[in-house]
């Protein structure tokens, strides 16, 4: 036994250098009092450790710890995405005034992000449904806290309230529906469910009750309509780190999960069909859940941040339509579907931490992120401006951006599927989106500053870290075959086709 | 073959990549140096006319090009993004792959023409200078890209790439509802756009042609592929000919298009964007912007659906004549001067739909040379807005009177402008019209000879704005008014050259594109033929 213990913990790695980074950051923290600056360098270099540890992974692809967790290109894509999602939240949080208003409690801040990145680690490698439900807690705990982490400000602390009441409820959910599928099916590992379900050992409107269950606790983890409505409300009042980080690392390690669960328990494993196309156990239609879901959050995010007048609020409601193009990909039922939703996310990561850490560099000057301080930015900041203005024309899905690439693939691959409708609904959605990002063109270059004119000064790391956004966000727009081929390459799952 | 390479770069990239070159100047220019961004854009904008000098002198009359590889001239073909893709998607393969044939090659003069006199037209232009030029510059690279590309997913990219600095031009630099017109563009336009990606990926999934590397088949967004019946897979969504798939494509990709031209009744962004733009950007947008719309549906839409191009003829000349009396109509209703000029452009690119329509060879050629010409008469009238504007500060028609006595040189051009506009002969305009409704007359009798009416509201709008303009008595306050300057003329000349030249001698125009026009016709019909053999 121990000696399989010792076996498995090689393969995790990633995980137990997330581990010891969480406890060198609390320590550090509680030793010396005030050295934030030192607990974010522990962070960060922890986060490089579990960066080596991932590569060192490269193309495993092993089950551990008796079928609770995958170690396999799929998971390891979507913890890259987390690892770098996590390390540029940290280096936002040394330049934002939100995190430095928090004094002596940014130690803990960074050790929470932390653990949060571990619990989306195990969430995106989870083979087992206790393990999902118990990783997804790890990393709701520890968001309720962040997004609360701002606790003079009163939006902040409501927005943890809400957020721990539709989390607590989620979640109670998702464990009922878990409770469900292991009465009929005996089985908490995913692999052994399926087999059980293909051998129709349960009857179907049973397991389809259960599965809607579950799909509470990924829904409300990936924000889909109806299960979003904590997201504005706490996209607004955390702090806008905090809002970037749960807008993409989180969204992508509840993608991760909700992508693993949904293939591995309702594919036909013994269907025959063009390799990389998969079709549904009999009886259970989770693709038309899934179309329904998708059509409602993209849909429903769009026309909702047409009437925001907050920009992170309005960022907040376009990150829920994005959750819903990111579906559009799974509805297709293929590895060219998945492929896409996980080379959105690369995008995607590029272009809404960009946009937000714009919102933060424009908030540490401004003190609020209404539509109305934006007004004037192409003078005030020709450079947070035009990058802005590049990261809402990816957004939106604009050629040369990388943006488009990401359309383009979930399109291609629902024209490929021959879903043509909801190919058009999906395009439809995004010429809705270009009205509201186009408002923030507007206020930028059409509109004359109303209060402040004086141009917004911006340190040297600052410039190199929207670079560094930047880049990427115009550069896979031109270039992006070995992105899609690594996507693709990743779609990998441990145990199936 | 002619190959023309400069730094082992062909003639084509540099016409289309010279502006973004010049763009990368402009922006690092230091900001107050206002004078040589001016001069930066205007000697890029004569380069390219230079190339385009070398283009028609090179080009050859006999090539039709079209759908075959080996009539496109100038080609330059280099492999840009190939993702051995998963085996449900097979392999992504995605080109550079410019060339021109004779209907594109006449665009692509008429852009390095028309960005030359909006860069002198945008010459007293103050506020942000470089942002501007900037920005136009690399709008000018977007059309130039879309005349020359023969990849779909190409020309989708440069089609896009011009909305967003179209935006901002009309955005920062507009008149006074400018936030509203340049907003309605953007999304009427992306509109258009998201349909044609929809029907671009349809045609990608259902074309595969053999990989000449591994002997593979594989998918392509290379258009003339795609006008290929035997590279369809049958069972893929847009194979087969006459399937409803394909014209659901086809009504797609037309959407698309005739947002861009723009047919009724997708027109209505067009008043409001022409009158809000400043001077220049009114004139590339009536000069250039409109015809990709027309463009994209002889390069794209017909010869590669050509069931639904011939199955659609009739409303698609019907929507023509819609735009020819409805255009007509509503100038004659305008008090606003541009406003009034944004109306005759929709009418007269209804000439252009009527004479596509028609699918045979004198309504084809007239359909392309009216593109033409459209290109420079309307870029004449805009500018001669513009200079009156520049003074008078106002557009509205009724304020004005008298002013031949006040202006004699600008009252000249203005005549020159006008009558090409109504279609007098030996105007350039008049050549166009006459094969247009030559060729449609063949086709479509009555809807002609009813279209041919709109010839005649053209005339009376026209002249009724000369006697506001020019004849009566001068109002007071216009006591004041200079005539036209030298940097306005240089501006207009060379187009009022060009308007009487092509209407007293538009051979060397006409042969450019004929040989093309004529195969295109062949190439439609015959496909259509197919199809109604097939069914």
């Amino acid at each position: 036994m121990l000696a399989q213990i010792l076996f498995n913990l090689a393969f995790i790695k990633p995980e137990i250098a997330l581990t010891m980074t969480l406890c060198a950051a609390i320590l550090t923290d509680l030793l010396y009092k005030n050295r934030t600056g030192l607990v974010a360098g522990i962070v960060l270099g922890g986060f490089a450790a579990a960066a080596i540890g991932l590569a060192t992974q490269a193309g495993l692809s092993v089950s551990v710890f008796n079928g609770a967790l995958a170690i396999d290109p799929f998971s390891n894509f979507f913890k890259m995405v987390i690892l770098a999602c996590s390390s540029f939240v940290v280096l936002f949080s040394l330049g934002s005034n939100e995190v430095s208003a928090m004094k002596s409690r940014q130690g803990e801040y960074y050790a929470l992000l932390s653990a949060m990145a571990l619990g989306m680690f195990l969430m995106v490698s989870a083979t087992d449904l206790l393990v999902m439900y118990v990783t997804l807690e790890l990393s709701s705990l520890t968001s309720y806290i962040l997004s609360g982490s701002m606790k003079a400000q009163k939006n902040s602390s409501e927005a943890s309230l809400k957020y721990l009441l539709y989390g607590a409820f989620s979640s109670g959910v998702m464990l009922y529906g878990i409770s469900l599928i292991y009465g009929l099916t005996g089985s908490l590992n995913i692999f052994t469910i399926n087999t059980v379900l293909a051998h129709g050992g349960a009857s179907s409107p049973a397991v389809l009750i259960a599965g809607i269950f579950l799909l509470v606790g990924f829904g409300y983890k990936i924000s889909a309509v109806p299960f979003h409505f904590w997201t504005p409300d706490v996209y607004e009042g955390a702090p806008t780190t905090i809002t970037a980080f749960l807008s993409v690392a989180s969204k992508a390690a509840g993608f991760g999960m909700l992508m693993r669960a949904f293939k591995v328990v309702f594919i036909d494993t013994g269907a025959l069909g063009t390799p990389g196309a998969w079709s549904l156990l009999h009886g259970i239609d989770a693709q038309s859940i899934l179309i329904v879901l998708s059509i409602l959050t993209m849909t429903l995010g769009n026309l909702v941040a047409l009437w925001q007048d907050n920009v992170k609020r309005l960022l907040a409601y376009s990150s829920i339509a994005h959750a819903g193009y990111m579906l559009l990909g799974l509805v297709v039922l293929g590895n060219d579907g998945f492929s896409a939703t996980m080379l959105y996310f690369v995008i995607y990561m590029f272009m809404n931490l960009g946009a937000f850490y714009v919102v933060i560099l424009v908030s540490n000057n401004t003190g609020n992120e209404t539509m109305e301080s934006y007004k004037g930015l192409g003078a005030r900041s020709p450079f947070l401006a035009v990058g802005m203005a590049i990261f809402l024309v990816s957004l939106t899905g604009l050629p040369p951006t990388a943006g488009f690439i990401g359309k383009l693939y979930i399109f291609a691959a629902l024209i490929n599927a021959k879903m043509v409708a909801l190919a058009i609904v999906g395009v439809l959605n995004s010429v809705v989106s270009l009205y509201y990002y186009a408002r923030v063109f507007r206020n930028m270059f059409l509109r004359e500053s109303t209060g402040e004119t004086s141009l917004i000064p911006i340190s040297m790391p600052t410039y190199a870290l929207l670079l560094i956004l930047l880049v990427p966000t115009i550069l896979l727009g031109l270039y992006f075959g070995p992105l899609v081929q690594f996507a693709q390459y990743s779609v990998a799952m441990f145990g199936i086709k | 073959m002619m190959e023309l390479k400069f730094l082992n770069v062909g003639i084509l990239t540099w016409i289309t990549f010279l502006p973004v070159l010049g763009m990368i100047v402009v922006l690092l220019l230091p900001k107050n140096n206002k004078t040589a961004m001016r001069w930066t854009s205007l000697g890029v904008t004569i380069l390219q006319m230079a190339l385009s000098v070398v283009i028609f002198q090179y080009f050859n009359r006999g090539l039709a090009g079209i759908n075959t590889v080996d009539g496109m001239q100038f080609k330059e073909f280099i492999p840009w993004i190939d993702v051995q893709s998963l085996a449900i998607l097979g392999r992504l393969k995605i080109d550079y792959f410019l060339g021109i044939d004779g209907i594109s090659v006449s665009m692509v003069m008429l852009t390095a023409l028309v960005s030359f006199v909006a860069t002198i037209a945008s010459w007293n232009i103050e506020k942000s200078v470089k942002g501007f030029f900037a920005l136009l510059l690399l709008l000018n690279t977007g059309m130039m890209g879309v005349f020359v590309s023969l990849d779909f997913f190409l020309f989708y990219i440069f089609w896009e790439v011009m909305l967003l600095p179209m935006y901002f031009l009309i955005g920062v630099w507009g008149g006074p509802r400018r936030e509203y017109a340049a907003i309605k563009f953007f999304i009427y336009t992306l509109f258009g756009s998201v349909l044609m990606l929809l029907a671009m990926l349809a045609l990608y999934f259902s074309v595969s042609v053999i990989d000449p590397s591994t002997g593979m088949k594989m998918h392509t967004f290379n258009m003339l592929a795609m006008m290929n019946p035997a590279n369809f897979d049958p069972a893929s969504l847009l194979g087969g000919l006459g399937t409803s798939m394909r014209y659901y494509a086809y009504v797609a990709l037309f959407i698309g298009f005739a947002i861009k031209v723009p047919i009724f009744p997708f027109h209505t962004w067009l008043p409001d964007a022409h009158v809000e733009a400043p001077t220049a950007i009114s004139v590339i947008l009536a000069g250039v912007l409109l015809k990709m719309g027309t463009y994209g549906l002889m390069r794209i839409a017909f010869p590669i659906f050509p069931d639904a191009a011939i199955y659609f003829a009739y409303p698609l000349a019907f929507v023509g004549f819609i735009n020819i009396i409805y255009g007509a109509l509503c100038a004659m209703a305008q008090t606003d001067f541009k406003k009034l000029i944004a109306y005759s452009s929709v009418s007269h690119m209804g000439i252009v739909i009527l004479g596509m329509a028609a699918f045979n060879s004198q309504g084809m050629v007239g359909a392309i040379f009216q593109m033409f010409n459209h290109g420079t008469i309307t870029a004449m009238l805009f500018l001669i807005v513009g200079v009156l504007y520049d003074r008078a500060h106002t557009r509205g028609l009724n304020d004005f009177g008298g002013l031949m006595n006040k202006m004699p040189k600008y009252s000249a051009v203005m005549v020159i402008a006008f009558f090409a506009a109504l279609g007098l002969p030996s105007m350039s305009g008049f050549v166009s019209e006459a094969f247009v409704f030559l060729g449609a007359f063949q086709t479509y009798r009555y809807l002609t000879i009813a279209s041919a009416f709109g010839i005649v509201l053209t005339a009376g709008y026209m002249l009724w704005t000369l006697q506001r303009v020019f004849l009566g008595t001068l109002p007071e306050k216009w006591n004041g008014l200079t005539d036209i300057n030298t940097r306005e003329l240089i501006s207009l000349v060379p187009l009022a050259v060009i308007v009487i030249f092509l209407g007293i001698y538009p051979m060397p125009i006409i042969n450019l594109m004929n040989t093309s026009a004529n195969a295109l016709v062949e190439f439609v019909r015959s496909g259509a033929g197919m199809a109604l053999v097939g069914r």
